[in-house]
């Protein structure tokens, strides 16, 4: 019934103006145009007539909404009554409009159907009824799924976290709680299972990165359906940075011990060690790229000399050398 | 009278004519100073230094080369007329290559009847903005003239070799645009800046500091910051533009320097600084080393921080930009400097600098770190 009031009411406000409609409820409530009420009071009460009387003739269709409709299948809306009448279907992505005969099924396709989400069904035959529904989602058959970050250090705590979020075939967000299982597997180690329910169509873990760097492979999977990232644990700061040095014609070659973090992994090559060397002559420094694991730089000078080496915001030993 | 005027009138017009085509110091000039810029056409007799010196630089900015060239007196032999040019004009697509001399301001040191000692200030115009280059002269008097003597060693020509190079690289490889949604992600680089430090300048309020690539990839890194009052409201919001090493490789530490002119720091309540990196292709090569750095008083009296740079590859780079971090003994950042270094670095060839430190800075730093930004023409 009250929906029938509504159609009507949205009818009547669309033909005039639900602006105008407005302002003259507005006026009748203020009543301070009376002109107002009189001249338009005949006009509400000849359209109340109308929505009356088409409330009775009404009553004799009815609407039957499809009960658990799945997206992608087919379904049906029942009617009674008899005669023609004009069909629309509204949803999420979809209108349509087509004539059917009252008193018979609706027959709604697959193709109709495909998206979920809450669907209209409205039948005009002199006036509106209309019904709602609500198309569930299909099975999952994809998963989206988003790690982050791409790179992360070894040896950091809750620092990789992923979600996974299902879909049906037609990438309807399945929102029915449903088990996904994650598997992290890293070169090295014991692969490391899972398991979180979807919440609200949407799943997630957090956890440490290893001790090792390489490649954390990370496996989302539903209902037989399985997605891979791929997160590179990268080797951390580096740690006791040692270097070690040498004279020779052209001066003095310093060079790194392999440079390593603090988990043993090696440093990649291409990380920059800042070599600086001290001495009557002034101070000379070499931006040296690791290379092999070890940092190396000719620097020039024949007197004594100390030596010192950084990467980033670590330090290394210092490094005396004699003169030539 | 009505004929007196005329007369008076063009007599004042060639008269002023005169002084203007001879003379070669502007008006208003400093008493002692000569300066000037290309006059067309006219150019005196070099009978004091000062005048010699002056047909001389007004030779070079007009690129009169045949001339200017004529007019000093050489000290080696090996300086022939093109590499006499290539001192002027540079070379190997230096930054030289791409300035003009715009005008100078020449001061007698000392001068006796047979020589003269000068000292000039070259203002060059160059893509990175106004430079100043100052260079003694040294003049004799020949046969009722003065002349220049030029004893500019011309720039040896780096030797035949091969130099091997196996320096590393990194590539950006772009995903399709088919890929599955959230398969193609890669984190921008971590960068994390390590100090700053608000000081006001005589231009203005400087934001320095330095900043760090943590991350394992190069970084493409720029600075920014806005300067709030205390009613919140931004005053004013600059970039750090060229006064940062904007490729970061992997645990390099950089300085920088954003400049807010005409700002006061005294209306500053808060500043807000937002880092941006990006992941770019990147190689680690050339390596540039910093060799023989100082802090010295240069010979017009000013703190600068000189040394050399030394290119350990194989590569030229065509625009070596230093820039340097001053600290004072808390190890906090105090100043941070740059300049361009006007020749092209050629491989295995070293090329000195110099940056200017404020002489009020200068009494407080203890320690220093350059990094050299390279701009390479077969990289851009």
């Amino acid at each position: 019934m009250s929906s029938s009031i509504n159609t009507a009411c949205t009818t009547r406000k669309s033909r005039i103006g639900s602006e105008q409609w407005c302002r003259v409820l507005q006026a009748d409530v203020r009543g301070d145009v009376r002109q107002s009420v009189r001249r338009r009071g005949a006009l509400a009460f000849a359209i109340c007539a109308v929505f009356l009387a088409g409330m009775l003739y009404a009553q004799d269709t009815d609407l039957r909404a499809p009960s658990a409709a799945v997206a992608g299948t087919p379904a049906s809306i029942g009617t009674t009554g008899g005669g023609s009448a004009t069909f629309y279907l509204v949803g999420p992505s979809i209108a349509i409009e087509r004539a059917v005969q009252l008193g018979q099924d609706i027959p709604l396709t697959a193709k109709e159907l495909e998206s979920a989400g809450k669907y209209i069904a409205i039948v005009c035959a002199g006036n509106c009824r209309s019904v709602g529904f609500f198309v569930a989602p299909a099975k999952p058959v994809s998963l989206a799924f988003l790690v982050h970050p791409s790179r992360a250090p070894v040896g950091e705590s809750n620092v990789v976290s992923g979600v996974a979020l299902p879909f049906d075939e037609f990438h309807n967000l399945v929102l029915t709680p449903t088990s996904v299982d994650f598997q992290l597997t890293a070169a090295g180690a014991a692969p490391v299972s899972h398991r979180a329910s979807t919440q609200n169509g949407a799943a997630w873990f957090r956890t440490s990165s290893g001790r090792s760097a390489g490649n954390l492979q990370i496996t989302a999977s539903i209902n037989g359906v399985s997605t891979r990232r791929v997160v590179q644990q990268v080797a951390s700061d580096p740690c006791r940075l040692q270097i070690k040095g040498q004279r020779n014609a052209k001066g003095f070659v310093v060079e790194t011990e392999p440079v390593r973090d603090c988990t043993g992994n090696p440093v990649p090559d291409g990380t920059i060690v800042t070599f600086t060397a001290r001495d009557a002559q002034g101070t000379d420094t070499v931006d040296a790229p690791v290379k092999k694991g070890i940092a190396r730089a000719q620097m020039e000078g024949t007197g004594p000399v100390t030596i010192s080496a950084a990467s980033g915001v670590v330090m290394g030993n210092e490094l005396h050398l004699g003169a030539q | 009278m009505r004929r007196l005027l005329p007369i008076i009138l063009v007599a004042v017009t060639v008269l002023l004519m005169v002084i203007g085509l001879t003379s070669v110091g502007r008006s208003g000039g400093t008493v002692g100073i000569a300066s000037g810029s290309a006059l067309p056409g006219f150019s005196s007799n070099a009978n004091t230094p000062e005048q010699a010196l002056s047909n001389f630089l007004i030779d070079v900015q007009r690129r009169n080369w045949d001339r200017a060239f004529a007019s000093v007196e050489r000290t080696n032999d090996s300086v022939n007329e093109q590499s006499f040019i290539q001192e002027w004009t540079g070379t190997n697509g230096g930054l030289r290559t791409f300035s003009s001399l715009e005008s100078y301001d020449a001061r007698p040191l000392h001068a006796t009847d047979s020589e003269a000692q000068m000292r000039v200030r070259l203002h060059w115009s160059t893509p990175v903005g106004p430079m100043e280059d100052v260079r003694d002269f040294h003049l004799v008097h020949r046969a009722d003239q003065w002349k220049v003597v030029w004893d500019e060693v011309p720039v040896p020509n780096v030797p035949s070799q091969v130099i091997p190079v196996n320096y590393l690289r990194w590539d950006l490889v772009q995903g399709g645009a088919g890929e599955q949604w959230g398969s193609n992600n890669v984190d921008s680089p971590h960068v994390r800046i390590v100090s700053m430090n608000a000081v006001d300048s005589a231009e203005g309020a400087v934001v320095m500091g330095e900043i760090v690539n943590e991350d394992t990839i190069p970084a493409f890194v720029n600075v920014q910051a806005t300067l709030v009052d205390a009613a919140g409201s931004a005053i004013d919001d600059e970039s750090s533009f060229d006064k940062i090493l904007h490729v970061l490789l992997p645990k390099q530490v950089s300085p920088y320097r954003i400049d807010f002119p005409k700002v006061s720091l005294g209306k500053v309540k808060n500043v807000h600084i937002d880092v941006k990196a990006t992941l770019v292709p990147a190689s680690s090569d050339p390596v540039i080393g910093v060799m023989n750095q100082k802090l010295d008083t240069d010979a017009q009296g000013r703190a600068v921080l000189h040394g050399e740079l030394l290119n350990q590859s194989g590569e030229t780079v065509n625009v070596p930009h230093v820039i340097a971090s001053f600290y004072d003994n808390n190890g906090k950042v105090v100043w941070v400097s740059d300049g361009y270094v006007q020749r092209a670095l050629l491989p295995q060839e070293s090329e000195a600098f110099a940056v200017e430190i404020p002489k009020s800075l200068a009494g407080k730093v203890q320690n220093f770190h350059v990094v050299v930004n390279q701009y390479s023409m077969h990289n851009s």
